[in-house]
Formats: structure tokens, sequence, C-alpha cells
């Protein structure tokens, strides 16, 4: 123990050398504004900035990409409250009761909440990764297809079992979303699939941004001014740093929880091959909501339901970094673009990194410490501005939001046929929203279903299609019962309503 | 709003059948030592899609939904002229950017909705519509490297020289 802190205190003063501390800052910044823009997100950011790092040696290479990821895992959560539309995939749970809440005036809670969950989940996953780096890769390669499809069944099921709304509709809307992920390719046999009426922009998938920006960016928009009656100026946001304290304390009374639960949850799916900081904040968002005293207030503006993605998408965001570095296994394709660029420095991500290359590691996880800390001053600095942006009145900030998200559909594949089908799926949205169809479970689907597919048909592949593989191995069978039971929940409410419903008239007799 | 509840179900029952049907494109059943076929995940989805939206016509028969409870319409005449305007504009936006680029549409695009939907006055229209094209323009060709749509042949001669400017 002694000399893992040795080596962090090497890192902290590598990461604080001026050069190293001005690359973060700068990153931090850049990484804000760039996970704020919907259609860009850290992957973007890190791979149009990789280049510029072959100008400083790789330590500081590694710690500038890394301070971009840190700064665009913040900056998702920016155009979610405040303009409804999620900055990145990080950030799509937390449009579910940030937008909410900042509909309701209350967007400096949203954000401030959003900025101390995520540095509180940096945090606690950089003492996890510090301590248990490489038993916890050890322990994530023991998931295999069957483990992280049930995990993804877990994540559907908290929707289904405990979403209060009608339940055909939502599982309805899960199908839809998972049907349009598996848009465009088999990826097994090659084959095109689901092309519909034969158009070709099929064929390239349907982007989960598509969808996303289309129910939230236009859909949402739409129902806000036609249930306003158009009334609507401004929303009442307002700022004050005696407000922003009195929020910090609110934020972190309500949404403790969320915070607890996305930094642990986060931190473990972020290290799992293949998911990453996207299905960590769903994931977490919908055990937040399942052991919430009130869950029916999900959805409505609860500050639980922001401080657990936000606390997730940065605590994966360093999980995923875990694989990376010990076994040369990237967790997200913004880690993959660092792996790439690793290997162009000369380094080689594995086993022996830790030992051969200590200082440039112990450094990276210095600067882990380092980036979270400057995001969260970084974020609480840039308040005010995101504030004022909400005051703007709504005839401004209205065409704002739908022109940011036209320029965002494209940027996300950059081909018109998606923003037409974005325009598409947000007139649909508008309409649905209006007869109680729930829209976020097919976000959250359409986000999900590139990896519970295949890892659905890998394990029936495994098993020689026999579906108990999910129920017989001891971490996917806990899971999967653990997910069958909340989706059989409303079954068991149905049943009980009705055998009360009996027995009232029985003994009124 | 009852009578779009069930129009809705009978669309969306319609479309799950669509996709069942062209999920059978692909094999929907299990092959033996290459596992489930490449349709059979949307096609038991779209499946799960059709029984649904049966369940959701039986609640609106029992009239357990709330929009099946609702004597209210779907759109009023204020939600038509909302959806009008509102909606038609994001189709124009869209549409022009085919022809005059995404910066043209969005300049066209905001002068419309800041000056004949918000009533703003012009000074500020224009300093909105002007500026917001140019911080996009900055920011996705020379910071991001990301071409947005430039429309039509007609308008290369502006945009090579907005390029010559930036790089």
């Amino acid at each position: 123990m002694m000399e893992i802190l040795g080596h962090l205190a090497d890192g902290f003063l590598l990461s604080l050398q001026p050069l190293n501390l001005m690359l973060i800052i700068i990153g931090v910044t850049l990484g804000l504004f760039i996970g704020a823009m919907p259609g860009l997100g850290s992957v973007n950011g890190v791979a149009i900035l990789l280049p510029i790092t072959f100008l400083v040696p790789p330590a500081s290479a590694i710690i500038f990409l890394a301070a971009i990821y840190y700064g665009a895992m913040y900056g998702g959560a920016i155009s979610s409250i405040t303009l409804g539309i999620p900055g990145a995939s990080t950030a799509v749970a937390t449009t579910f009761d940030g937008r909410p809440l900042a509909m309701k005036g209350r967007a400096s809670l949203a954000l401030v909440t959003a900025a101390i969950a995520s540095f509180v989940g940096g945090t606690v996953s950089n003492v996890l990764f510090t301590a248990f780096a490489p038993p916890l890769a050890t322990v994530a390669l023991n998931f295999g297809p069957p483990e992280i499809f049930a995990l993804m069944l877990l994540a559907f099921a908290t929707f289904v079992g405990l979403g209060g709304d009608d339940i055909p509709k939502t599982i309805f809307s899960i199908c839809f979303g998972l049907v349009l992920a598996a848009v465009g390719f088999d990826e097994i046999s090659g084959e095109p699939r689901l092309v519909f009426f034969g158009i070709s922009g099929f064929l390239h998938g349907i982007n989960f941004l598509v969808l996303a920006i289309g129910v939230y960016g236009i859909g949402e928009m739409l129902w806000t001014l036609d249930s306003t009656r158009g009334k609507i100026t401004s929303t009442a946001a307002t700022f004050s740093v005696k407000g922003v304290v009195e929020d910090a304390k609110e934020g972190m009374r309500r949404g403790w929880k969320g915070t607890a639960i996305g930094s642990l949850l986060g931190f473990f799916v972020g290290i799992l091959p293949a998911a990453g900081a996207t299905p960590g904040s769903l994931m977490s968002y919908g055990v937040a909501k399942m052991v919430a005293r009130k869950p029916q207030e999900f959805g409505q503006g609860h500050p639980s339901g922001v401080a657990a993605p936000e606390a997730a998408n940065n605590s994966a965001s360093t999980g995923a970094m875990l694989p990376m570095l010990t076994l040369g296994i990237p967790g997200s394709p913004t880690t993959a673009i660092l792996l790439g660029g690793m290997v162009i420095w000369g380094l080689t991500p594995g086993p022996r990194l830790f030992t051969d290359q200590t200082e440039f590691v112990w450094g990276l996880i210095g600067s882990f410490y380092i980036s979270n800390f400057f995001a969260l001053l970084i974020n609480l600095a840039f308040i005010p501005l995101f504030i004022w942006m909400l005051r703007m009145p709504f005839t401004i900030l209205a065409p704002m939001i739908f022109v940011l998200s036209v320029v965002g559909g494209y940027a996300a594949t950059q081909d018109m046929h998606d923003v037409w089908l974005m325009l598409f799926f947000g007139l649909g949205a508008f309409f649905l929203r209006k007869l109680d169809y729930p829209l976020a479970p097919a976000v959250l689907a359409i986000v999900l279903g590139p990896i519970a597919e295949p890892t659905l048909r890998q394990s029936l592949l495994l098993s020689s299609g026999d579906a108990t593989i999910f129920i017989t191995r001891p971490i996917a069978g806990p899971i999967t019962i653990i997910a069958i039971i909340l989706i059989l929940l409303p079954v068991f409410q149905l049943i009980r309503k009705k055998m009360k419903g009996d027995k009232a008239p029985a003994e009124m007799s | 709003m009852r009578r779009a509840e069930i129009i809705t179900a009978g669309v969306l029952a319609l479309l799950s059948i669509y996709m069942m049907w062209k999920s059978t494109d692909l094999d929907v059943g299990y092959i033996s030592g290459e596992g489930p076929g490449g349709g059979a995940w949307p096609f038991w989805l779209a499946a799960v899609m059709l029984v649904c939206t049966g369940v959701i016509a039986v609640n609106w028969a029992r009239r357990t939904s709330p929009p099946s409870q609702s004597t209210e319409p779907l759109l009023d005449s204020y939600g038509i002229r909302m959806l009008v305007l509102v909606g038609g504009g994001i189709t124009g936006f869209i549409a022009l950017t085919h022809i005059i680029s995404m910066y043209g549409a969005m300049f066209v695009f905001l002068i419309y909705y800041l000056r004949v939907m918000g009533q703003h006055t012009w000074r500020l229209t224009m300093a909105i519509a002007t500026l917001t094209p140019a911080i996009f323009f900055y920011f996705f060709e020379a910071l991001m490297r990301i071409t947005l749509p430039k429309g039509m042949r007609f308008l290369d001669p502006i945009f090579n020289a907005l390029s010559a400017l930036i790089y």
C-alpha cells in the first residue's frame, strides 16, 4: 500500500508540472464545450486533437487527452439539462430528470448536482483504480456474453417494472428502440438488415443521436410549445452564489443515493470490455430509480436522477481506462483511440506497462485526480453562463435548440438522410408523447441494443440454443432472476390489486 | 384523444407487422452451429411490439388508459397552427439545406423564427441570424474539421473564399 501511495505522489508531482497542469486546464475546458455540443462527444475531441499531442512528451500527451475525456463527461450534462438535447450518449439519462428540473426553474440545482456527482464519481473511481487496478481487470474478464446480456436485461427491466407508466406502451417503446438498433447490417452474416422501403440511408444503421435528438430536441420542444399554449417566455432560472451553495446542499442530500450507485456501478460497467460509460450511466439511472423510495418522482425532476448517470459516466470513464492500460483492451471508443495513441508513442499497453513505464502510468493516474478537480472548478465557474442561456426568451431559445438539433443530427453521421429521419422521429415523438407513450425507454434501447443483441446471440451459440445459460451461470443467474422479477412486478401488482378489489365488495356485503 | 389512441395503435400494429416481414429477409429461426439467424432478434421484438399494440387496443376498449377516457381532441386549432408553423419551419430549414447550404438555411430559419414567430426587432434578428452561422462555420469547419452541407454548386465560390480565410 505504501508503495502505491509513493507512486501516486510521484504521479501528482508529474501532473502538477507547469506544462502538464496547463494541458489539463486547456483539455478540461475544451472537453467541456465539445461534450456540451450535441453530436460531438469525447471521442471526437480525442480523435481530432490526437495529432497535436505529438508535439509534447507521451506522458503529457495522454494527460491532455485524458483531461479532454474528463471535461467531455462533465460537458455532456450541460446541453442535456439546459437544452434538453443529450450532448453525448453518456448524457442521455441525464436528460430524463435534468430537463424537467430546468423547466421548473431549478437548472442551477440540476447543474450543481451534476457537477458534484461527476466529481464524486470520478474520485471514487480514481481511488478504486489506484488500489485495485490489476485484480479488477481480471474480474472484468470473467464477464462473458451471458453476464453482459443479463446486465442489459436488468437495465430494461428497471424501466418496465418500476416505470409507473403504461406497461404495454413502455414495452413497445423498448422493443421499438431495439429494432431500430438492429437496422443496418447483421454483424454475424454481414447481410443488409431492415433496410426499410429500400432506402439506402438505412444501410449504415440508425445512430442513437438521431432518435435522441429527434425525441428530445424536436418532439419535446413541440410538446412544450403545445402544452404551454405558447405562453412560455423563458424558464425562471436564477443564479446567485448563495443559491448555488443551497443547491449543492440539496443536491447532495437528495442525490447521495444516486451518486453512490452511479459511482460504484459506473466504474464496474466501465471496466467491462465493450460496455463503457453509456450503459453504465443508463443502468445507474435504472438502479437508482429501482431503490428510490418514490420511483414515480423519477422523470419529473429528481436530483438523484441527475446524480446517478452523471456519477456513473465519470466513474465509467476512469473504469474504461483500466482494461486498456492493464490488458490492452479498450472499454469504449474513446479509450480505443487513446490506445492507438499509446501505440504510436511507442508504449505497449498490457500487464507489463505498470512495471516498465511506471512514471507514465502513475503520471496518468495522478492526472485523473487533478483533471477531476479542475473539471469541477471549471464546470462550476461556467454555471452562470449556462443559466444565462436558459433565461433567454423562449422565442430565441427555441430556434437555437432547433438549429442545434439539426446540426447535431448531421454532425453525428454526416448524412442528410439522418437529419430527415430525425425530423420524422421528432414529429412522431410529439404525437406519441401526447398519447402517453414513454419515449425514454426507446432511447435507452437504441443505445444498449448494439450490446444486447450480439451478447444474446453469442450466449445462445455457446449453449447450443439453451436459454438456461442465463440462469445457470453463477454471475449471470442472479442478475437474470432479479431482471425477471422486475419485469413480472407489474403483473404481481395487478393480481394484488385485483384480489384487494374482489375482497372489498365481499367485506362490504 | 380517444380516437387518436386507437388509430395510433393500429398504425403501430401495421408498423410492427412490416418490421416482422422485413426481418424475414434473413433467417428468423435457430441455425444449428451458427446460433439465432440474423432476422430472429428484430422479428421477435417486432412480434412483442405487435402484442403490445393488441393490449393497448384492449385497454382502449376497456377505457383504462388516460387517453382512451379523454374527450379532448389530439390537436386543437392552436396545436394545428403551432405544428404547421414550427414543424413546417424546421422542414423548410432541412429542405433548404440541400439548396443554400446548412449555414444559409440556418440564416433563413432564424430570420423566420425570430422575426415572424417571435416578433423580435430586425436588429436583434439580424445579429443572431448572422452570428450563429458564422460561429458554427468557424467551430465545425476550422476547429472540428467537420464539413456541414454546402448546398448546390452555385455557392462553391463563396465557400471557397470562406475556406481560404480559415485555413
